[in-house]
């Protein structure tokens, strides 16, 4: 675990709204050096608490104007491994996040799709075919915030 | 705006690896670095490219805990959605918010130190939110995949 003063914790507010800042125009900012400002970056790089950066786009103009999550629970726990389930759901290119979750689903995957149609494709070809995959459960995404989080 | 299959080839190389420099990207996209620059502006500027974020890693932070609390609402109140997403907003532990047409209304992505903290979190800061008319949880157990790459 690493310890932050408050200046990485600035510097790590600042990035995660926005990491096209460069270490010169965000050292300005908070009173630092470029040099100092690109050594604390690269400390909190290194020590992995950012683990990476993160391009925004506009899935929309791109075509993809569905977000699905899955709540599936598996039906044949033990008889089929879960490395098979997972090895299967994460080679989908329209899933994009696989998680493993303890309560009333197994696993939780978020799917892009271009449309509805799209979706029940990918539902049907993709999903319903995963090894051990039981009880599914869609919701359609309407809205997605991201919140800064309890930097201090 | 109009994107063709060269847009594509870059986004798609963006969304693998947004830290890619300018002649690095121009280079696996195939294109020039004059021209690459245009392309990439043109994106910017039709907002389909709408920046970078830092991804941190709350565990080097020591948030050991990570739960997705599913919520149903009173939707017999008008405001109900309005006044529950204030409020969640508030709550520092909390890194998403996702509202979804489906069984579940909303969505909150919540982290904690330890256990301990998790029940002072979920007790003072989630259940005193307005409106719930049934919550469940899943906590996280592992991310097997977490990707932001669109089948383009």
């Amino acid at each position: 675990m690493i310890a932050l003063d408050d200046l990485d914790r600035a510097i790590l507010r600042a990035l995660e709204a926005d990491a096209g800042q460069s270490a010169g125009a965000l050292g300005r900012a908070l009173g630092l050096s470029q040099p100092a400002c690109w050594r604390r970056i690269r400390r909190l790089e290194e020590g992995g608490v950012i683990a990476g950066r993160r391009l925004e786009i506009d899935a929309q103009a791109l075509g993809f104007g569905v977000t699905v999550f899955l709540g599936i629970k598996l039906a044949t726990k033990g008889r089929v491994s879960l490395e098979d389930f997972e090895r299967a759901a994460t080679a989908i290119p329209e899933v994009q996040v696989v998680q493993h979750v303890l309560g009333l689903f197994d696993y939780r995957l978020k799917v892009r799709a271009r449309d509805i149609a799209d979706f029940e494709r990918v539902l049907r070809r993709r999903i319903m075919t995963l090894p051990g995959v039981g009880q599914v459960e869609a919701n359609v995404l309407l809205s997605d915030e991201r919140r800064p989080g309890p930097i201090g | 705006m109009q994107i063709d299959d060269t847009d594509r080839r870059i986004l798609r190389q963006m969304l693998h690896d947004p830290t890619l420099s300018g002649p690095a990207l121009a280079e696996r996209a195939g294109l020039a670095p004059a021209s690459l620059w245009r392309r990439v502006e043109r994106l910017r500027e039709a907002g389909v490219i709408r920046g970078t974020h830092a991804v941190i890693d709350w565990r080097r932070l020591g948030w050991e805990v990570e739960v997705s609390l599913r919520f149903t609402l009173d939707k017999t109140h008008p405001r109900a959605f309005d006044e529950f997403l204030a409020a969640a907003r508030k709550v520092p532990e909390v890194l998403e918010i996702q509202t979804f047409l489906g069984q579940t209304d909303v969505r909150l992505n919540v982290i904690a130190r330890d256990m301990p903290h998790y029940q002072e979190v979920y007790r003072t800061r989630i259940l005193t939110l307005p409106h719930i008319a049934d919550t469940e949880a899943l906590m996280l157990i592992s991310t097997i995949k977490d990707s932001a790459e669109l089948p383009l």
